[in-house]
C-alpha cells in the first residue's frame, strides 16, 4: 500500500523527533489547560457568586461586561484568534513560531471556556448546602473554598478533562500556523508534502493520547465522586 | 429569647407582589419546643429563614437574646448565625464529606483545630446514637440518619436555638418519632430553644410546649399546645385542629354548646346521664377527642333543646361539670 519510501521517512520521523513532538504535544496541551484554569475557575465562580441572586452580588455592569467579553472571546473561532494573538506572543517570548509560542494564543482561546465550564460545574452545587453553610455564619471565601469548590470536585475534574481534549485539538490545529508537537508532523507531511502513511501514524498517534485522557479522567472523577455507591 | 417584631416580608417578582409575612409579632421563651403550623403556603419558611436572616425582612426586627439582628453588620451576623444553627427537611449534607467532616464543618469555620473539632465531632455522633457511622458519606445514610447527622452538625457550634424547617417531612412515621424524640431529649440535656416548622399536628402535639398558628403570613393564635389544640379560638386554628375543617355548619333554630374536655375522661356518658337524670335530650352534633402528651382532650359540639327553659337547665348541668368547659356557640365546625 505504501512505497519503501514512505516506510523509510515513517522509520526516520520515529527515530529522530518522535519522542520530541510528543513531549512537544503534551506540554502544548497540560500547560494552556492549566493556564486556562487559573484564570478560568475565579471567573467562573464569580460568574456564579456574583449574580443578583448570588451569595457575594456584585454590580450588575461588571457582571455584564464580564459575560460580554466571554462569549466574544467564545465566538470567535480559534484559528482565526490564533492569528490575532500570535504577536502577543513575540512579546512574550520572542517568537511567533514552536511550541512556546503557541502557548499565549491558547491560554487566551481556552480560559473563556474553561470559565463556562466551571460555571456550569459550581451551578450544579445545590443550593440547599450553601445556605446551610450561611446559616452556620459561613462568608463568601468560606463558602467559595469550603462548599461549593469541594461540592463541584467531580465535575470540575471531569471538565478540566473536557478542556484538556479541546486545547489537545486546538494545539494539533496549531500546526498548521507554525505550532509544534505531533499536530505538525501531520500537517508538514501530510498536507504539505503529501505524505499520507505519516500523517495518519500521527493521527492514530493522537488518537491514542485522548483515549488516555478520557479513560484517567474516568477513573479520576470516579473515584473523587462520593455520591457513587 | 427570641422576640419576633412588627416582622413583615414581601416577595415582589416583577408586577407581582406577594406578602407571605404581614406583620407577626412572636415570643419564644428560652428552653421552649415551640411550634409554628399552618397550611402550605402560610408563610412558615418564610418566617423561619427571617429568624436567622437568611431572609431579609422588608420591615420589623428579630431580637435574639436582646441583640436585634437587622440592625447588624455583615460580620456580626455571621458570628450571631453560630448560635442559631437551623436543620432543613432536604438535610443538605455535604456530598463529598463523611458524616463526621460534615459534624466538624461548623467547626472549621470557627476554626477550631481539627484535632478538638473531630473530638467534639465523634462525641456528637454519640449524641445522636450514630458512632459508626463516622466514615460514611451522605449517601450511604437513610433519610433519618443523614437528619441525625444533620442535627449533630447544627450542635456543634453549642447552639442556643435549633431551628427545624420541615425537619420530619421527608421522613416515614417511624423515623419522624424517632427525630422527634430526639429533639426532646436534647432540648432536655442541652437546654437548647427548639423552634418547629411544620403543616403536621401530630408532630406540633407530641413535642410541642407552645404553638402559633399561621395563616395567610399572620399569626392567627398563640399559646400552650394543649389550650390552643383543646379548643382552638381562631378560624385558622380550627380549621386546623378540628377534622374535615372547611365547613361551618350554623343552626339557627337550636343553641348550640360546645363542651371542651381537658384532660377529664373524654368517654364519659353524659349525654346520657343528662338524658337518665334529667329527662333532657341532647343532640350530639360533632364530637372529636385526642390525647396530648398523657391527657385526654375533646371537643364537642351539642345541640340544646329548642324548649328555653329544658335548654337553660342543660346548659347549668353542663357548665357544673368537672374538668369540662361549656360554652354556648353560634356556629360550629364539621
Ligand atoms: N423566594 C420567593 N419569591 C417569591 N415568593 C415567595 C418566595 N418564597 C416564598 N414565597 C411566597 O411566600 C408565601 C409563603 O411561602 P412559604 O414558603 O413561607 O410557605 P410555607 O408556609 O413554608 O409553605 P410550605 O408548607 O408549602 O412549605 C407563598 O405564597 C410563596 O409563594
Ligand atoms: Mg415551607
Amino acid at each position: 500500500m505504501f512505497s519503501e519510501s514512505e516506510w523509510e521517512l515513517l522509520r526516520n520521523i520515529i527515530q529522530n523527533g518522535l519522542w520530541k513532538a510528543i513531549g512537544e504535544t503534551l506540554l502544548m496541551t497540560f500547560v494552556p489547560t492549566i493556564l486556562a484554569f487559573v484564570i478560568g475557575l475565579p471567573l467562573g465562580v464569580v460568574l456564579v457568586t456574583g449574580e443578583e441572586k448570588g451569595i457575594h452580588p456584585l454590580p450588575g455592569w461588571l457582571m455584564k461586561l464580564l459575560n460580554f467579553v466571554i462569549n466574544i472571546l467564545r465566538s470567535v473561532p480559534f484559528l482565526i484568534l490564533l492569528i490575532v494573538v500570535l504577536p502577543l506572543s513575540r512579546l512574550l517570548v520572542g517568537t511567533t513560531v514552536g511550541t512556546k509560542a503557541i502557548i499565549a494564543p491558547l491560554v487566551i482561546a481556552a480560559f473563556p471556556f474553561v470559565a463556562r465550564l466551571v460555571e456550569t460545574s459550581i451551578r450544579e452545587v445545590d443550593g440547599g448546602v450553601v445556605e446551610a453553610a450561611q446559616s452556620m455564619g459561613a462568608g463568601t471565601w468560606q463558602i467559595i473554598l469550603k462548599v461549593l469548590i469541594p461540592e463541584a470536585r467531580p465535575a470540575l475534574i471531569s471538565n478540566f478533562m473536557v478542556a484538556l481534549i479541546t486545547i489537545f485539538g486546538y494545539g494539533a490545529m496549531s500546526g498548521a500556523v507554525g505550532g509544534g508537537g505531533l499536530g505538525r508532523i501531520a500537517v508538514n507531511y501530510g498536507y504539505n508534502r503529501y505524505q499520507p502513511l505519516v500523517m495518519y501514524f500521527a493521527v492514530i498517534l493522537l488518537v491514542i493520547l485522548v483515549q488516555i485522557f478520557q479513560g484517567v479522567g474516568n477513573v479520576l472523577v470516579k473515584k473523587s465522586d462520593k455520591r457513587i455507591r | 429569647m427570641i422576640e419576633i417584631r412588627n416582622l413583615s416580608k414581601t416577595f415582589s417578582s416583577g408586577e407581582n407582589q406577594v406578602a407571605a409575612l404581614a406583620d407577626v409579632n412572636l415570643t419564644i421563651p428560652d428552653g421552649e419546643i415551640y411550634g409554628v403550623i399552618g397550611l402550605s403556603g402560610a408563610g412558615k419558611s418564610t418566617l423561619v429563614r427571617c429568624i436567622n436572616l437568611l431572609e431579609r425582612p422588608s420591615a420589623g426586627q428579630v431580637i435574639v437574646d436582646g441583640q436585634d439582628l437587622t440592625a447588624m453588620s455583615p460580620r456580626q451576623l455571621r458570628q450571631a448565625r453560630k448560635s442559631i444553627s437551623m436543620i432543613f427537611q432536604g438535610f443538605n449534607l455535604l456530598m463529598q464529606r463523611t458524616a463526621l467532616d460534615n459534624i466538624c464543618f461548623p467547626l472549621e469555620l470557627s476554626g477550631v483545630k481539627k484535632a478538638e473539632a473531630r473530638k467534639r465531632a465523634r462525641e456528637l455522633l454519640e449524641l445522636v446514637e450514630l458512632p459508626d457511622k463516622a466514615e460514611a458519606y451522605p449517601i450511604q445514610l437513610s433519610g433519618g440518619q443523614k437528619q441525625r447527622i444533620a442535627i449533630a452538625r447544627a450542635l456543634a457550634s453549642d447552639p442556643k436555638v435549633l431551628l427545624c424547617d420541615e425537619a420530619t417531612s421527608a421522613l416515614d412515621p417511624k423515623t419522624t418519632q424517632s427525630i422527634l424524640q430526639l429533639l426532646k431529649e436534647l432540648n432536655r440535656k442541652l437546654g437548647v430553644t427548639v423552634v418547629v416548622i411544620t403543616h403536621e399536628m401530630r408532630v406540633v402535639e407530641q413535642i410541642c410546649t407552645r404553638v402559633a398558628i399561621l395563616d395567610h403570613g399572620q399569626v392567627q393564635e398563640e399559646g400552650p399546645t394543649a389550650q390552643v389544640f383543646s379548643n382552638p379560638k381562631s378560624d385558622a386554628g380550627r380549621r386546623l385542629v378540628l377534622p374535615d375543617g372547611e365547613k361551618i355548619h350554623v343552626l339557627p333554630e337550636n343553641r348550640l354548646v360546645r363542651l371542651v374536655f381537658n384532660g377529664a375522661s373524654a368517654g364519659e356518658p353524659i349525654v346520657a346521664r343528662l338524658a337518665r337524670e334529667q329527662g333532657i335530650l341532647l343532640n350530639i352534633l360533632s364530637a372529636d377527642t385526642r390525647s396530648i402528651g398523657d391527657r385526654t382532650f375533646g371537643n364537642m359540639v351539642l345541640g340544646l333543646p329548642l324548649d328555653e327553659t329544658e335548654a337553660a337547665r342543660a346548659l347549668l348541668y353542663l357548665r357544673e361539670l368537672k374538668g369540662v368547659t361549656a360554652e354556648e356557640v353560634t356556629e360550629y365546625v364539621q
